[in-house]
């Protein structure tokens, strides 16, 4: 155990450089910047490998495709702007099996301009081919980061670490660090990389398809993003089993749940208000609970199960579907939807661009969806 | 142009770039990587941008390349180049070389700030600019490289407008600006200066850039079987000056005795609209380039002399 008072960004450096990449690459942009500057500090410092301060997100994904490609363990942090820059490039790390992983700031995108906190930037991304893992605290961002390293590198597919910017990332508290004995106990000090530019075993990555082998390239990505949600319960179990903590079975944690009628659904640091909102409402006698999504992509339509039984289901989210349903709302239905389920779902987006959610807005937004019998769409505090 | 036609057992075995390719007759590019390929050796890696090379050579589940190659987009070759170097030298492999192999428009346009980054932050690689002067992969549009009143797709020849209206960006020179080691020019039908080059750009370490002219017979209008004739008189012309500049000192490499310009720009469909006027006026331009790069050569040649003193 080694608890400290550290800001989240600083102890997310720590836990890089102590998974021992061979390549960061970075470029500067708010709330992530911290974890880019304290990283380049250790690298002035001789603690890591390389780092490289490059001309724009862009070029620090494209660097990871390269050191990747090479065989390297690649990492790079990033957020709004800056994760829609690389937006291209997303698709084509996970397209050539890439493993990379990113510690996304999760932060309100342009226009207007905002750099505060909400998750539009990452679910945008959704498709990208990518995992993605919300944290709801501190302490899980630093215990997701070895585990994203694991499940990119055996899945052979990037993996995308996502902590709330300001709310995680500037803040300062008790964390325990894992130190570099501990990580070195779970994750191989180098990547095995069975495919690598090698000019010994010269291979060609990254060649273009045809129509008739294309489609199976992509399905092949899919189906391998699907089954990847073994790796992640997998790793959940096995960081467990030398870190002694565990966040739900890895794919989505259930808080209160068991006997409630209303469930609160949400993903990120929003997690710990709504904790504490149930702590509040269940002293009163309101049989209310949490289900937190972690993992966002592969989407565990499993997560059903938690919903058996349950009269109302409020999903909250940072991000809005333009145009159509929120995007988190939306896998949720769908999963109540394909288990039989006859629950309502309700929707409530909010907290963009850095609005407050607070506890007592937690209790309110429960205690409507429980006076409310049709399930609505709103959008919290507008 | 394949290996095959190689009279020398010895030569075709140390072919790296492979025939079965599907370019089109009497590319000028082909030959080029053919020339860069045997200079760099098999320790070497090939990064490539979207384009023809990558259309032509690596169709899955075929490739033409003997040595490890990646394309990964059209724009980002150079960070993806820096991003294999870095890895390679700090898992200890500090001798694979890393070459990128990019079209002028991903060189002169849309990579054109990430190549810029890769230079001034001096990443061990050599970037090839294989500069045929429009995007011909997607049918030949105007690009940053296309010359001064050529046809393009994009720069049509028109009633009111009669081919591209700009001229054609001194990409060389810009690169040389960011005081790099090594920066130079070629064509894939000079392959011994080519390949001379390839292999005393490798021989530096930090970033290096070749630019190097190679024809290609549909973007350019011209007859397949006069592919090499064409880059011959591209120099011969004074149009496509070969020089090298190491360290911030220019050189001429070739200096043949000027053709007029009409040699090069006849026959090809994409001049073929130039008026005499507009021949006077490209004939004037290249004179003017010509000199003021001996002018340069002479300066610094002499200051290089004064400080070996």
């Amino acid at each position: 155990m080694m608890r400290k008072t550290i800001e989240g960004s600083f102890a997310v450096a720590e836990v890089v450089r102590d998974c021992v990449p061979d390549l960061v690459a970075c470029f500067p942009i708010t709330p992530s910047t911290h974890i880019a500057e304290e990283l380049d500090r250790m690298y002035t410092d001789g603690q890591i490998k390389s780092y490289t301060a490059v001309e724009s997100e862009f070029s620090a994904i494209s660097m990871l495709v390269g050191g990747s490609a090479a065989g390297g363990r690649v990492f790079t942090t990033t957020d709004a702007q800056g994760l829609f820059l690389m937006h291209e490039v997303l698709f084509a790390a996970s397209g050539m099996r890439l493993p990379m992983v990113i510690v996304n700031a999760n932060r309100a995108v342009s226009a207007p301009l905002n750099i505060w906190n909400d998750q539009q930037d990452s679910i945008s991304e959704r498709d990208a081919g990518w995992i993605q893992i919300y944290c709801k605290n501190n302490q899980e961002a630093v215990d997701a980061v070895p585990q994203a390293f694991k499940i990119s590198e055996d899945t052979l597919l990037p993996v995308m670490v996502c902590m709330d910017g300001f709310y995680l990332t500037h803040i300062v508290e008790q964390i325990d660090v894992p130190q570099k004995e501990l990580i070195m106990k779970y994750l191989p000090a180098k990547r095995n990389a069975q495919y690598k530019l090698d000019t010994q075993n010269p291979i060609s990555m990254g060649m273009y398809a045809m129509p008739k082998d294309y489609q199976g390239f992509r399905d092949d990505l899919h189906l391998d993003i699907l089954k990847a949600k073994e790796n992640v319960k997998k790793e959940m179990e096995a960081w467990g089993a030398v870190s002694g903590r565990r966040y739900g079975n890895g794919l989505w944690e259930e808080i209160n749940a068991e006997d409630a009628d209303i469930l609160f659904v949400a993903m990120g640091s929003i997690i710990e208000n709504a904790e504490l909102a149930v702590d509040k409402m269940r002293a009163k006698g309101k049989k209310v609970g949490i289900v937190r999504i972690r993992c966002y992509r592969p989407f565990p339509a499993e997560v059903a199960k938690a919903f058996v039984g349950k009269k109302k289901i409020v999903v909250f989210e940072k991000a809005l579907g333009f145009g159509a349903s929120p995007p988190l709302y939306t896998d949720v239905s769908n999963a109540v939807r394909e288990a039989g389920l006859k629950t309502k779902v309700y929707s409530i987006a909010g907290g963009l661009g850095g609005k407050d959610v607070t506890v007592e807005h937690i209790m309110e937004m429960l205690a409507r969806v429980k006076k409310e019998k049709e399930p609505f769409q709103i959008v919290w505090g507008d | 142009m394949n290996a095959s036609n190689s009279t020398n057992p010895e030569l075709e075995n140390k072919e790296l770039f492979k025939s079965g390719h599907t370019a089109c007759a009497g590319c000028g590019v082909s030959v080029g990587l053919r020339h860069i390929l045997r200079a760099a050796g098999p320790d070497t890696i090939v990064v490539n941008a979207t384009g023809c090379v990558e259309i032509f050579t690596s169709a899955y589940p075929r490739s033409a390349w003997s040595v490890p190659y990646i394309h990964c987009l059209f724009e980002n070759t150079a960070p993806v180049a820096a991003g294999v170097v870095e890895t390679l030298r700090a898992q200890g492999n500090d001798h694979t070389k890393v070459i990128v192999i990019a079209g002028d428009g991903a060189s002169y346009d849309i990579g054109f700030g990430h190549l810029s980054g890769m230079l001034e932050r001096g990443h061990d690689a050599l970037y090839i600019s294989y500069d045929n002067e429009a995007y011909m992969n997607t049918g030949v549009q105007r690009s940053g490289a296309t010359p001064w009143k050529a046809n393009t797709t994009t720069s049509q020849v028109g009633s009111v407008f009669k081919g591209k209206m700009q001229y054609k960006k001194p990409l060389t020179e810009i690169v040389a600006a960011h005081s790099i080691p090594y920066a130079a020019t070629s064509t894939s039908a000079h392959y011994i200066d080519l390949q001379n080059k390839v292999k005393k750009a490798l021989s530096i370490k930090g970033p290096k850039f070749l630019n190097v002219l190679m024809t290609c017979v549909p973007g350019w209008g011209t007859e397949p079987s006069l592919s090499m004739q064409y880059l011959k008189d591209a120099v011969d012309t004074h149009v496509w000056p070969v020089y090298e500049i190491e360290n911030g000192f220019l050189k001429m490499n070739l200096k043949p005795e000027k053709k007029p310009v009409e040699t090069y720009l006849k026959g090809q469909k994409r001049f073929k609209h130039l008026t005499p006027e507009d021949i006077a006026q490209i004939q004037k331009m290249v004179d003017e380039k010509w000199d003021s790069l001996l002018w340069k050569e002479k300066c610094d040649q002499e200051r290089l002399a004064a400080l070996k003193k």
